[in-house]
């Protein structure tokens, strides 16, 4: 088997779900100029309330095809992430709209770990597992392996962005999101309402989060309720990476880093001569990280020097 | 009974006042302008009757009340402000800037007839309508930020220092075509700080210093008014 060809396709699929996830922090970035920190944890609430579904229909109709119970669970999950985005941005972010910057990003903090416990509290401290009810299927490709499943994620990831792409460049929506980003004032002043763009972007963003973290844990086998803070530091690091406030450049950060992390796994122990295993793959995202921001703070799309908060 | 009336308006940021108390109107179809010097209070009577500064007294427009609206219901209700410096919008495209002046409307073919139009009046946006705005001349910039006003059809168009940093040549442009808006029936209120230029093409103007009004009365009046000539005609 080629570990070169097999890391890549690990790393673009995993690459594919950090890329939707920093969809989510570069959106709001690009309108407020917040880190939204409690993006990673509206993902993990998409994966919880999923698997909650699941769970309960396995339960009471075990005669389901797997797949349908899936589906089910993710279509429950967007809609209770894009309330609770709602929620958030309207009592957590939006009274400290004319406040220093610096309060905004406390809040972030404090709603994440908010979040985080009340996961801990209605889901539990343990892992909770993804059920077995998804087709397994593999292909070889280039003398490597890819499944099913991992093929359902990178497809349904391209096409989501493909999707927020058109809705950012053709629609009066994403026109008066790109125009808020630039002057709320202006937008304003050409009658858009930018609280409600505010929002919608906020709701946008966690949809995309549902579905990241419903494939996440599919893709894992499993969810838990700290899931949310190492999978947010990543698609952070690759929004960082793309250029922050750039939605293109999140895409790119995220299948960047993923292939990044997979490729530096798989070599890490060669590299080292068997000094550091693989289980340190987590530590590429922050070397990219700070390489960046030494090096190139803007990211590779983004043409504003993010140096604010 | 006169499309805007304002009375007593105060505008002030924080302890600060810059507006202390003003009275105006303009009457439907009328070219009025507010001149004075450098911190006289006129960008923020403008921001202040838009909803951008906080603001207190009375604002009727079409003979309802402003008070206590936000900024994107003054402009749904048809006041359009070209802000000093321009405020385009940089990173979207000439033609997406007009689009956004149109935001308020939803049909469709008159604002695609409408973006036909400005592209009339300025061929030179024309040429450059898949061109992302800030790349843009400051002249062409100050003609985008005004056709992208006119997109919304505006019943109020209000104008804070169209000439500001432009060049002869230019400002003569830009000049005309507000005499060409005011032509057609548009009603416009002027801020300009060259009180030459702007007494030229009103009807009528208000004079303002620190905060408050100092003069009223028609152009050409004012434009004969010794006070005035001296003050702010450079005599
Ligand atoms: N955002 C603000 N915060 C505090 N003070 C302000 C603000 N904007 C304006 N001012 C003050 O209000 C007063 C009036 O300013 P304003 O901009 O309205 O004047 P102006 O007549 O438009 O001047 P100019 O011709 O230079 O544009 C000034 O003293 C100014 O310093
Ligand atoms: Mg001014």
């Amino acid at each position: 088997m080629d570990i070169f060809t097999q890391q890549l396709i690990n790393g673009l699929v995993v690459g594919s779900i950090y890329a939707l996830v920093a969809l989510g922090y570069t959106m709001v970035y690009g309108i407020l100029e917040l880190i939204n920190f409690a993006h990673g944890e509206v993902t993990m609430i998409g994966a919880m309330v999923a698997l909650s579904v699941i769970g309960i229909l396995m339960g009471t109709a075990p005669d389901l095809p797997g797949l349908m119970v899936v589906v089910a669970g993710l279509l429950l999950a967007i809609p209770a992430c894009m309330a609770l985005a709602f929620t958030i941005e309207k009592i957590a972010y939006r009274p400290l709209r004319k406040a220093p910057r610096l309060a905004p990003l406390i809040t972030a903090i404090g709603v994440s770990i908010i979040l985080q416990n009340l996961a801990m509290l209605v889901w539990g401290r343990q892992y909770v597992s993804f059920p077995a009810v998804l087709p397994r299927g593999q292909h070889e490709i280039l003398g490597a392996h890819i499944t099913d499943l991992q093929i359902v994620i990178v497809v349904l990831s391209l096409l989501t962005m493909a999707g927020l792409w058109l809705l950012v460049e053709r629609t009066r929506l994403g026109r008066a999101m790109r125009a808020t980003a630039q002057s709320r004032e202006v937008a304003e002043l050409m009658g858009v309402n930018v609280d409600r763009v505010i929002s919608a972007t906020f709701v946008i963003g966690a949809a995309i989060a549902a579905l990241a973290g419903v494939m996440v844990s599919a893709y894992y086998g499993l969810a838990h309720y700290y899931m949310g803070f190492m999978l947010g530091l990543k698609a952070f690091s690759a929004a960082v990476l793309g250029g922050i406030g750039n939605i293109a450049g999140a895409m790119l950060g995220g299948l960047l880093l993923g292939v990044i992390e997979a490729l530096g796994a798989g070599y890490i122990g060669d590299l080292t001569g068997g000094f550091l295993g693989s289980h340190y793959q987590d530590v590429f995202a922050f070397f990219v990280l700070i390489l960046v921001l030494v090096f190139r703070p803007s990211g590779l799309l983004g043409e504003r020097v993010a140096n604010r908060a | 009974m006169s499309l805007l009336q304002v009375q007593d308006l105060r505008v002030s940021y924080g302890g600060i006042q810059a507006v202390r108390g003003i009275d105006l109107e303009v009457a439907q179809g009328e070219l009025v302008c507010l001149i004075g010097a450098n911190g006289a209070g006129k960008s923020s009577t403008l921001r202040g009757l838009m909803g951008l500064a906080h603001a207190r007294g009375k604002v009727r427009f079409a003979g309802e009340s402003l008070a206590g609206l936000p900024t994107h219901a003054i402009a749904a209700r048809g006041l359009a402000l070209v802000p000093e410096g321009r405020g385009i919008f940089g990173r979207l495209t000439v033609a997406e800037n007009l689009a956004m002046g149109a935001y308020i409307r939803s049909d469709q073919a008159g604002i695609l007839a409408d973006a036909e139009r400005a592209y009339g009046i300025f061929p030179r946006l024309a040429e450059r309508r898949r061109q992302l705005a800030g790349t843009l001349s400051g002249g062409e910039q100050q003609m985008l930020a005004i056709a992208r006003a006119m997109m919304g059809r505006p019943r109020l168009l209000l104008l804070d220092e169209p000439s500001m940093g432009l060049a002869p040549l230019m400002v003569a442009k830009i000049y005309e075509t507000i005499a060409t808006i005011a032509a057609e029936g548009v009603t416009i209120l002027l801020v300009e700080q060259n009180a030459n230029l702007a007494l030229r093409v009103s009807q009528r103007a208000y004079v303002m210093e620190s905060g408050a009004l100092l003069l009223a009365g028609s152009a050409a009046d004012l434009a004969a008014n010794p006070r005035v000539r001296e003050a702010y005609l450079g005599d």
